[in-house]
């Protein structure tokens, strides 16, 4: 029998295919380690203005008091001091692709946007090389709805009014011991704001890509869609092999107006020393809908558990999550739903798939306050162990303060069966093709909701996490 | 000329805690292209086990003989290479696999064995005829494979594998258990389909002889205590409906 066993067939999750690293060349570079001089370094080179400056100095400090979490996955790894807070890698924004200088060209080649341009799939491009976003282009349909899609440095400059509105209105200052850091050193990451009642029909896509040993990326997000209006935010990255632990700690703050509805896609593949310590969180009103879709591939640790709070009727929060880890890899992820007003209802799927050793977590929270009566809610987490040594986890925290609520939960962990290996082989197909083809039906429900292009980029990484295992 | 030769083969299955316990005890037979062949016998008498080590489950452990596929060594080869060089195995109790929709599958195996991808408008095409050949619903392509299938739509999946990858040995596992005259009627009508090529040699296994009914065979064989203990024409089938298995399981439990 030459049938291998299935953790011989995954060996090849472990290995980063898109690990390639352009040589570094910064224009401006700093100092590593974290002290007020450094944060007030960062926001006198972005000109801001004095309450920024305030804010991050404030979130400095609740960084320095919060002590680090001890309950998810292991951090010990971290050392702040040997990290890079702010990397400029071009001192001006490109205003097009020609602009853009030569090895920022051929990384985006690699990951082909160029392509993803020419197919007009794309309303914008956010490209975040290093800390900063230096291409950076909107369509004219876009502007003249009166959309704003820009990098969150440019969106502070020119629109202060609604980021001293909204900024940290969402997820506070001192929220966590990782949102207090991002609020201090921040750089980078989009802003979006829809006017009423425009519905962005195309997503608008923005692609992140660290390329410094032991560089923070520090990206904050800020989303505003007005009332009735839609908006399909989308994030993918593929980051290069490092030698040594790098943090990527971000915050999305999402405002979702009356009757408005904002999905927000994100599929990471982080090399596998990152520590992916990731806020996000979406303030949800009268009638608004939110829709996480977070798929999780790469990363040493992710802790990530995309929030929605249902603060007024009939408000519809929805988390779709996927998660894969590989050997050495923790992925720690799920969902908070937090209905704070009547008639709101959730629903958290989450799917995750072990191999080689790797471990993943579903840890949600599904709180129903008081006042906040039939409301609903349904959690559904699947588990998929590739081999016996890999670990899956369930943390399931319900917090029900009426009675009339309905909730409903389902979790189920599953093997890749020896029968399942055994009929797709016996029609011919090679273990790790068999083994690709399991792993993608498992996804499948989630793999559906992504645009097409990222769809097919996931179908593409699982068959890369697949091949060359069997001899 | 596709000949399966079985040779003094020795079949041991892992059991919880028992160790290996030997189930097949000196299997020969020999089929040839265009040729049906029935197994029949009592439940326990090794013959899904003899589908199961020519299919090359892992569970079933070769210990001594033969199986050679025009000569070739099959024990050799994988699963996935046996069902490329043209073995396939209608399964009797086939697994979900969820999420992976019917058309996928077909296509993903027919790719594998044929070696390249059929051409999508003749594949299209072919999917659809032999869907209505067996009188299946269209919409059952977009399916998950074998979710929440009924016994009869399992089996008729089985056999729209098997007129699709058109193999050189088609084994099939008890394929008219569960089903009722209807199902068995379109099912036998694909085995028959096949079988009027003369491209494929048949193994078909069975407790019943109801299916040989509508699937005659030209040989007929009797498996009891893991050896096959009586071999004739259609006519021993005929015999067996009558007798049934009671002197066979003698002769097998005293070897």
């Amino acid at each position: 029998m030459t049938t291998t066993s299935a953790e011989t067939a995954l060996e090849g999750l472990g290995s980063y295919r898109f690990g390639w690293a352009d040589a570094d060349a910064y224009a401006a570079d700093v100092e590593r380690g974290l002290s007020e001089a450094v944060v007030r370094g960062i926001s006198a080179k972005k000109s801001e203005p004095s309450w920024m400056t305030d804010l991050r100095l404030k979130g400095l400090k609740l960084f320095e008091r919060k002590p680090m979490p001890t309950w998810g996955a292991d951090l010990s790894g971290i050392h702040f001091d040997n990290i890079k807070y702010f990397v400029r890698s071009t001192e001006k924004q490109a205003e097009s692709w020609d602009d853009l200088p030569q090895d920022i060209k051929d990384t985006y080649d690699k990951l082909g946007i160029p392509e993803a341009e020419k197919q007009r799939l794309i309303a914008g491009v956010a490209a975040q090389y290093e800390s900063e976003v230096v291409y950076h282009k909107i369509r004219e349909d876009l502007e003249e709805q009166g959309v704003i899609f820009l990098d969150t440095d440019t969106g502070l400059r020119e629109h202060p009014e609604i980021f001293k509105e909204y900024f940290g209105s969402v997820i506070p200052v001192g929220d966590n011991k990782f949102a207090a850091l991002n609020t201090a050193v921040w750089s980078g990451g989009s802003f979006i704001y829809v006017p009423p009642g425009v519905h962005v029909e195309i997503p608008l896509q923005a692609y992140f890509r660290i390329n410094t040993e032991n560089m923070g990326q520090f990206e904050r997000t800020l989303i505003i869609v007005d009332e009735g209006a839609y908006v399909h935010y989308v994030e993918g990255c593929t980051a290069p092999v490092y030698s040594s632990d790098s943090l990527h700690s971000a915050v999305v703050e999402i405002v979702v107006k009356k009757n408005a509805r904002c999905r927000y896609t994100t599929i990471q593949n982080w090399s596998n020393n990152v520590y992916n310590l990731v806020t996000k969180r979406a303030a949800c009103q009268e009638g608004g809908t939110m829709e996480w879709i977070d798929g999780n591939i790469g990363s040493k640790v992710t802790m990530k558990y995309p929030a929605v709070w249902l603060l007024g009727e009939h408000a519809r929060g929805e988390v779709l999550s996927i998660a894969f880890a590989g050997e050495g890899q923790h992925q720690d992820a799920g969902a908070k739903m937090v209905h704070a007003a009547p008639r709101t209802s959730s629903q958290i799927i989450s799917k995750s798939v072990a191999r080689g050793g790797g471990r993943t977590s579903y840890r949600g929270l599904v709180q129903i306050h008081e006042g906040a009566h039939q409301s609903k809610s349904t959690v559904r987490c699947d588990a998929l162990l590739v081999d016996t040594i890999s670990r899956s986890d369930t943390y399931p925290y319900v917090d029900v303060r009426e009675d009339d609520a309905s909730i409903g939960h389902e979790a189920s962990v599953s093997k890749v069966g020896e029968d399942q290996l055994f009929y797709l082989m016996s029609r011919g197909m090679a273990e790790d093709e068999a083994m690709a083809m399991i792993v993608r039906g498992f996804v499948e429900p989630i793999a559906r909701e992504l645009p097409m292009e990222y769809a097919l980029e996931l179908n593409r990484l699982i068959e890369l996490q697949m091949e060359g295992a069997v001899g | 000329m596709s000949t399966l030769e079985i040779r003094n083969l020795h079949v041991s299955v892992e059991t919880d805690g028992e160790g290996p316990r030997e189930i097949l005890r000196g299997v020969n037979l020999t089929v040839r292209k265009g040729e049906t062949h029935a197994i029949m016998g009592p439940n326990g008498s090794g013959k899904s086990t003899l589908s199961y080590a020519i299919a090359g489950h892992p569970k079933y452990t070769v210990t001594e003989g033969s199986i050679t596929l025009d000569g070739a060594d099959v024990l050799a080869m994988g699963v996935d290479t046996r069902a490329r060089a043209g073995i396939f195995l209608a399964m009797q109790y086939p697994v979900e696999v969820p999420g992976v929709s019917v058309s996928n599958f077909l296509r993903t195996s027919a790719t594998a064995v044929r070696g390249e991808a059929p051409k999508l408008r003749l594949w299209v095409k072919e999917v659809k005829e032999t869907m209505g050949f067996l009188e299946m619903d269209q919409a059952f392509a977009e399916r998950g494979v074998n979710e929440g299938f009924s016994g009869g739509e399992k089996k008729r999946h089985e056999i729209l594998q098997m007129m699709l990858l058109k193999p050189k040995i088609a084994i099939l596992d008890e394929t008219d258990s569960g089903l009722d005259v209807d199902a068995l009627r379109v099912v036998s009508a694909g085995i028959n389909a096949v079988r009027e090529t003369g491209e494929t040699g048949t193994l078909l296994i069975t407790h019943y002889t109801r299916i040989l009914r509508y699937v005659q065979p030209e040989f007929v064989h009797v498996m009891a205590g893991g050896k096959i203990v009586d071999e004739g024409g259609s006519e021993l089938a005929a015999t067996l409906e009558e007798s049934g298995y009671d002197k066979y399981v003698k002769v097998g439990a005293g070897a």
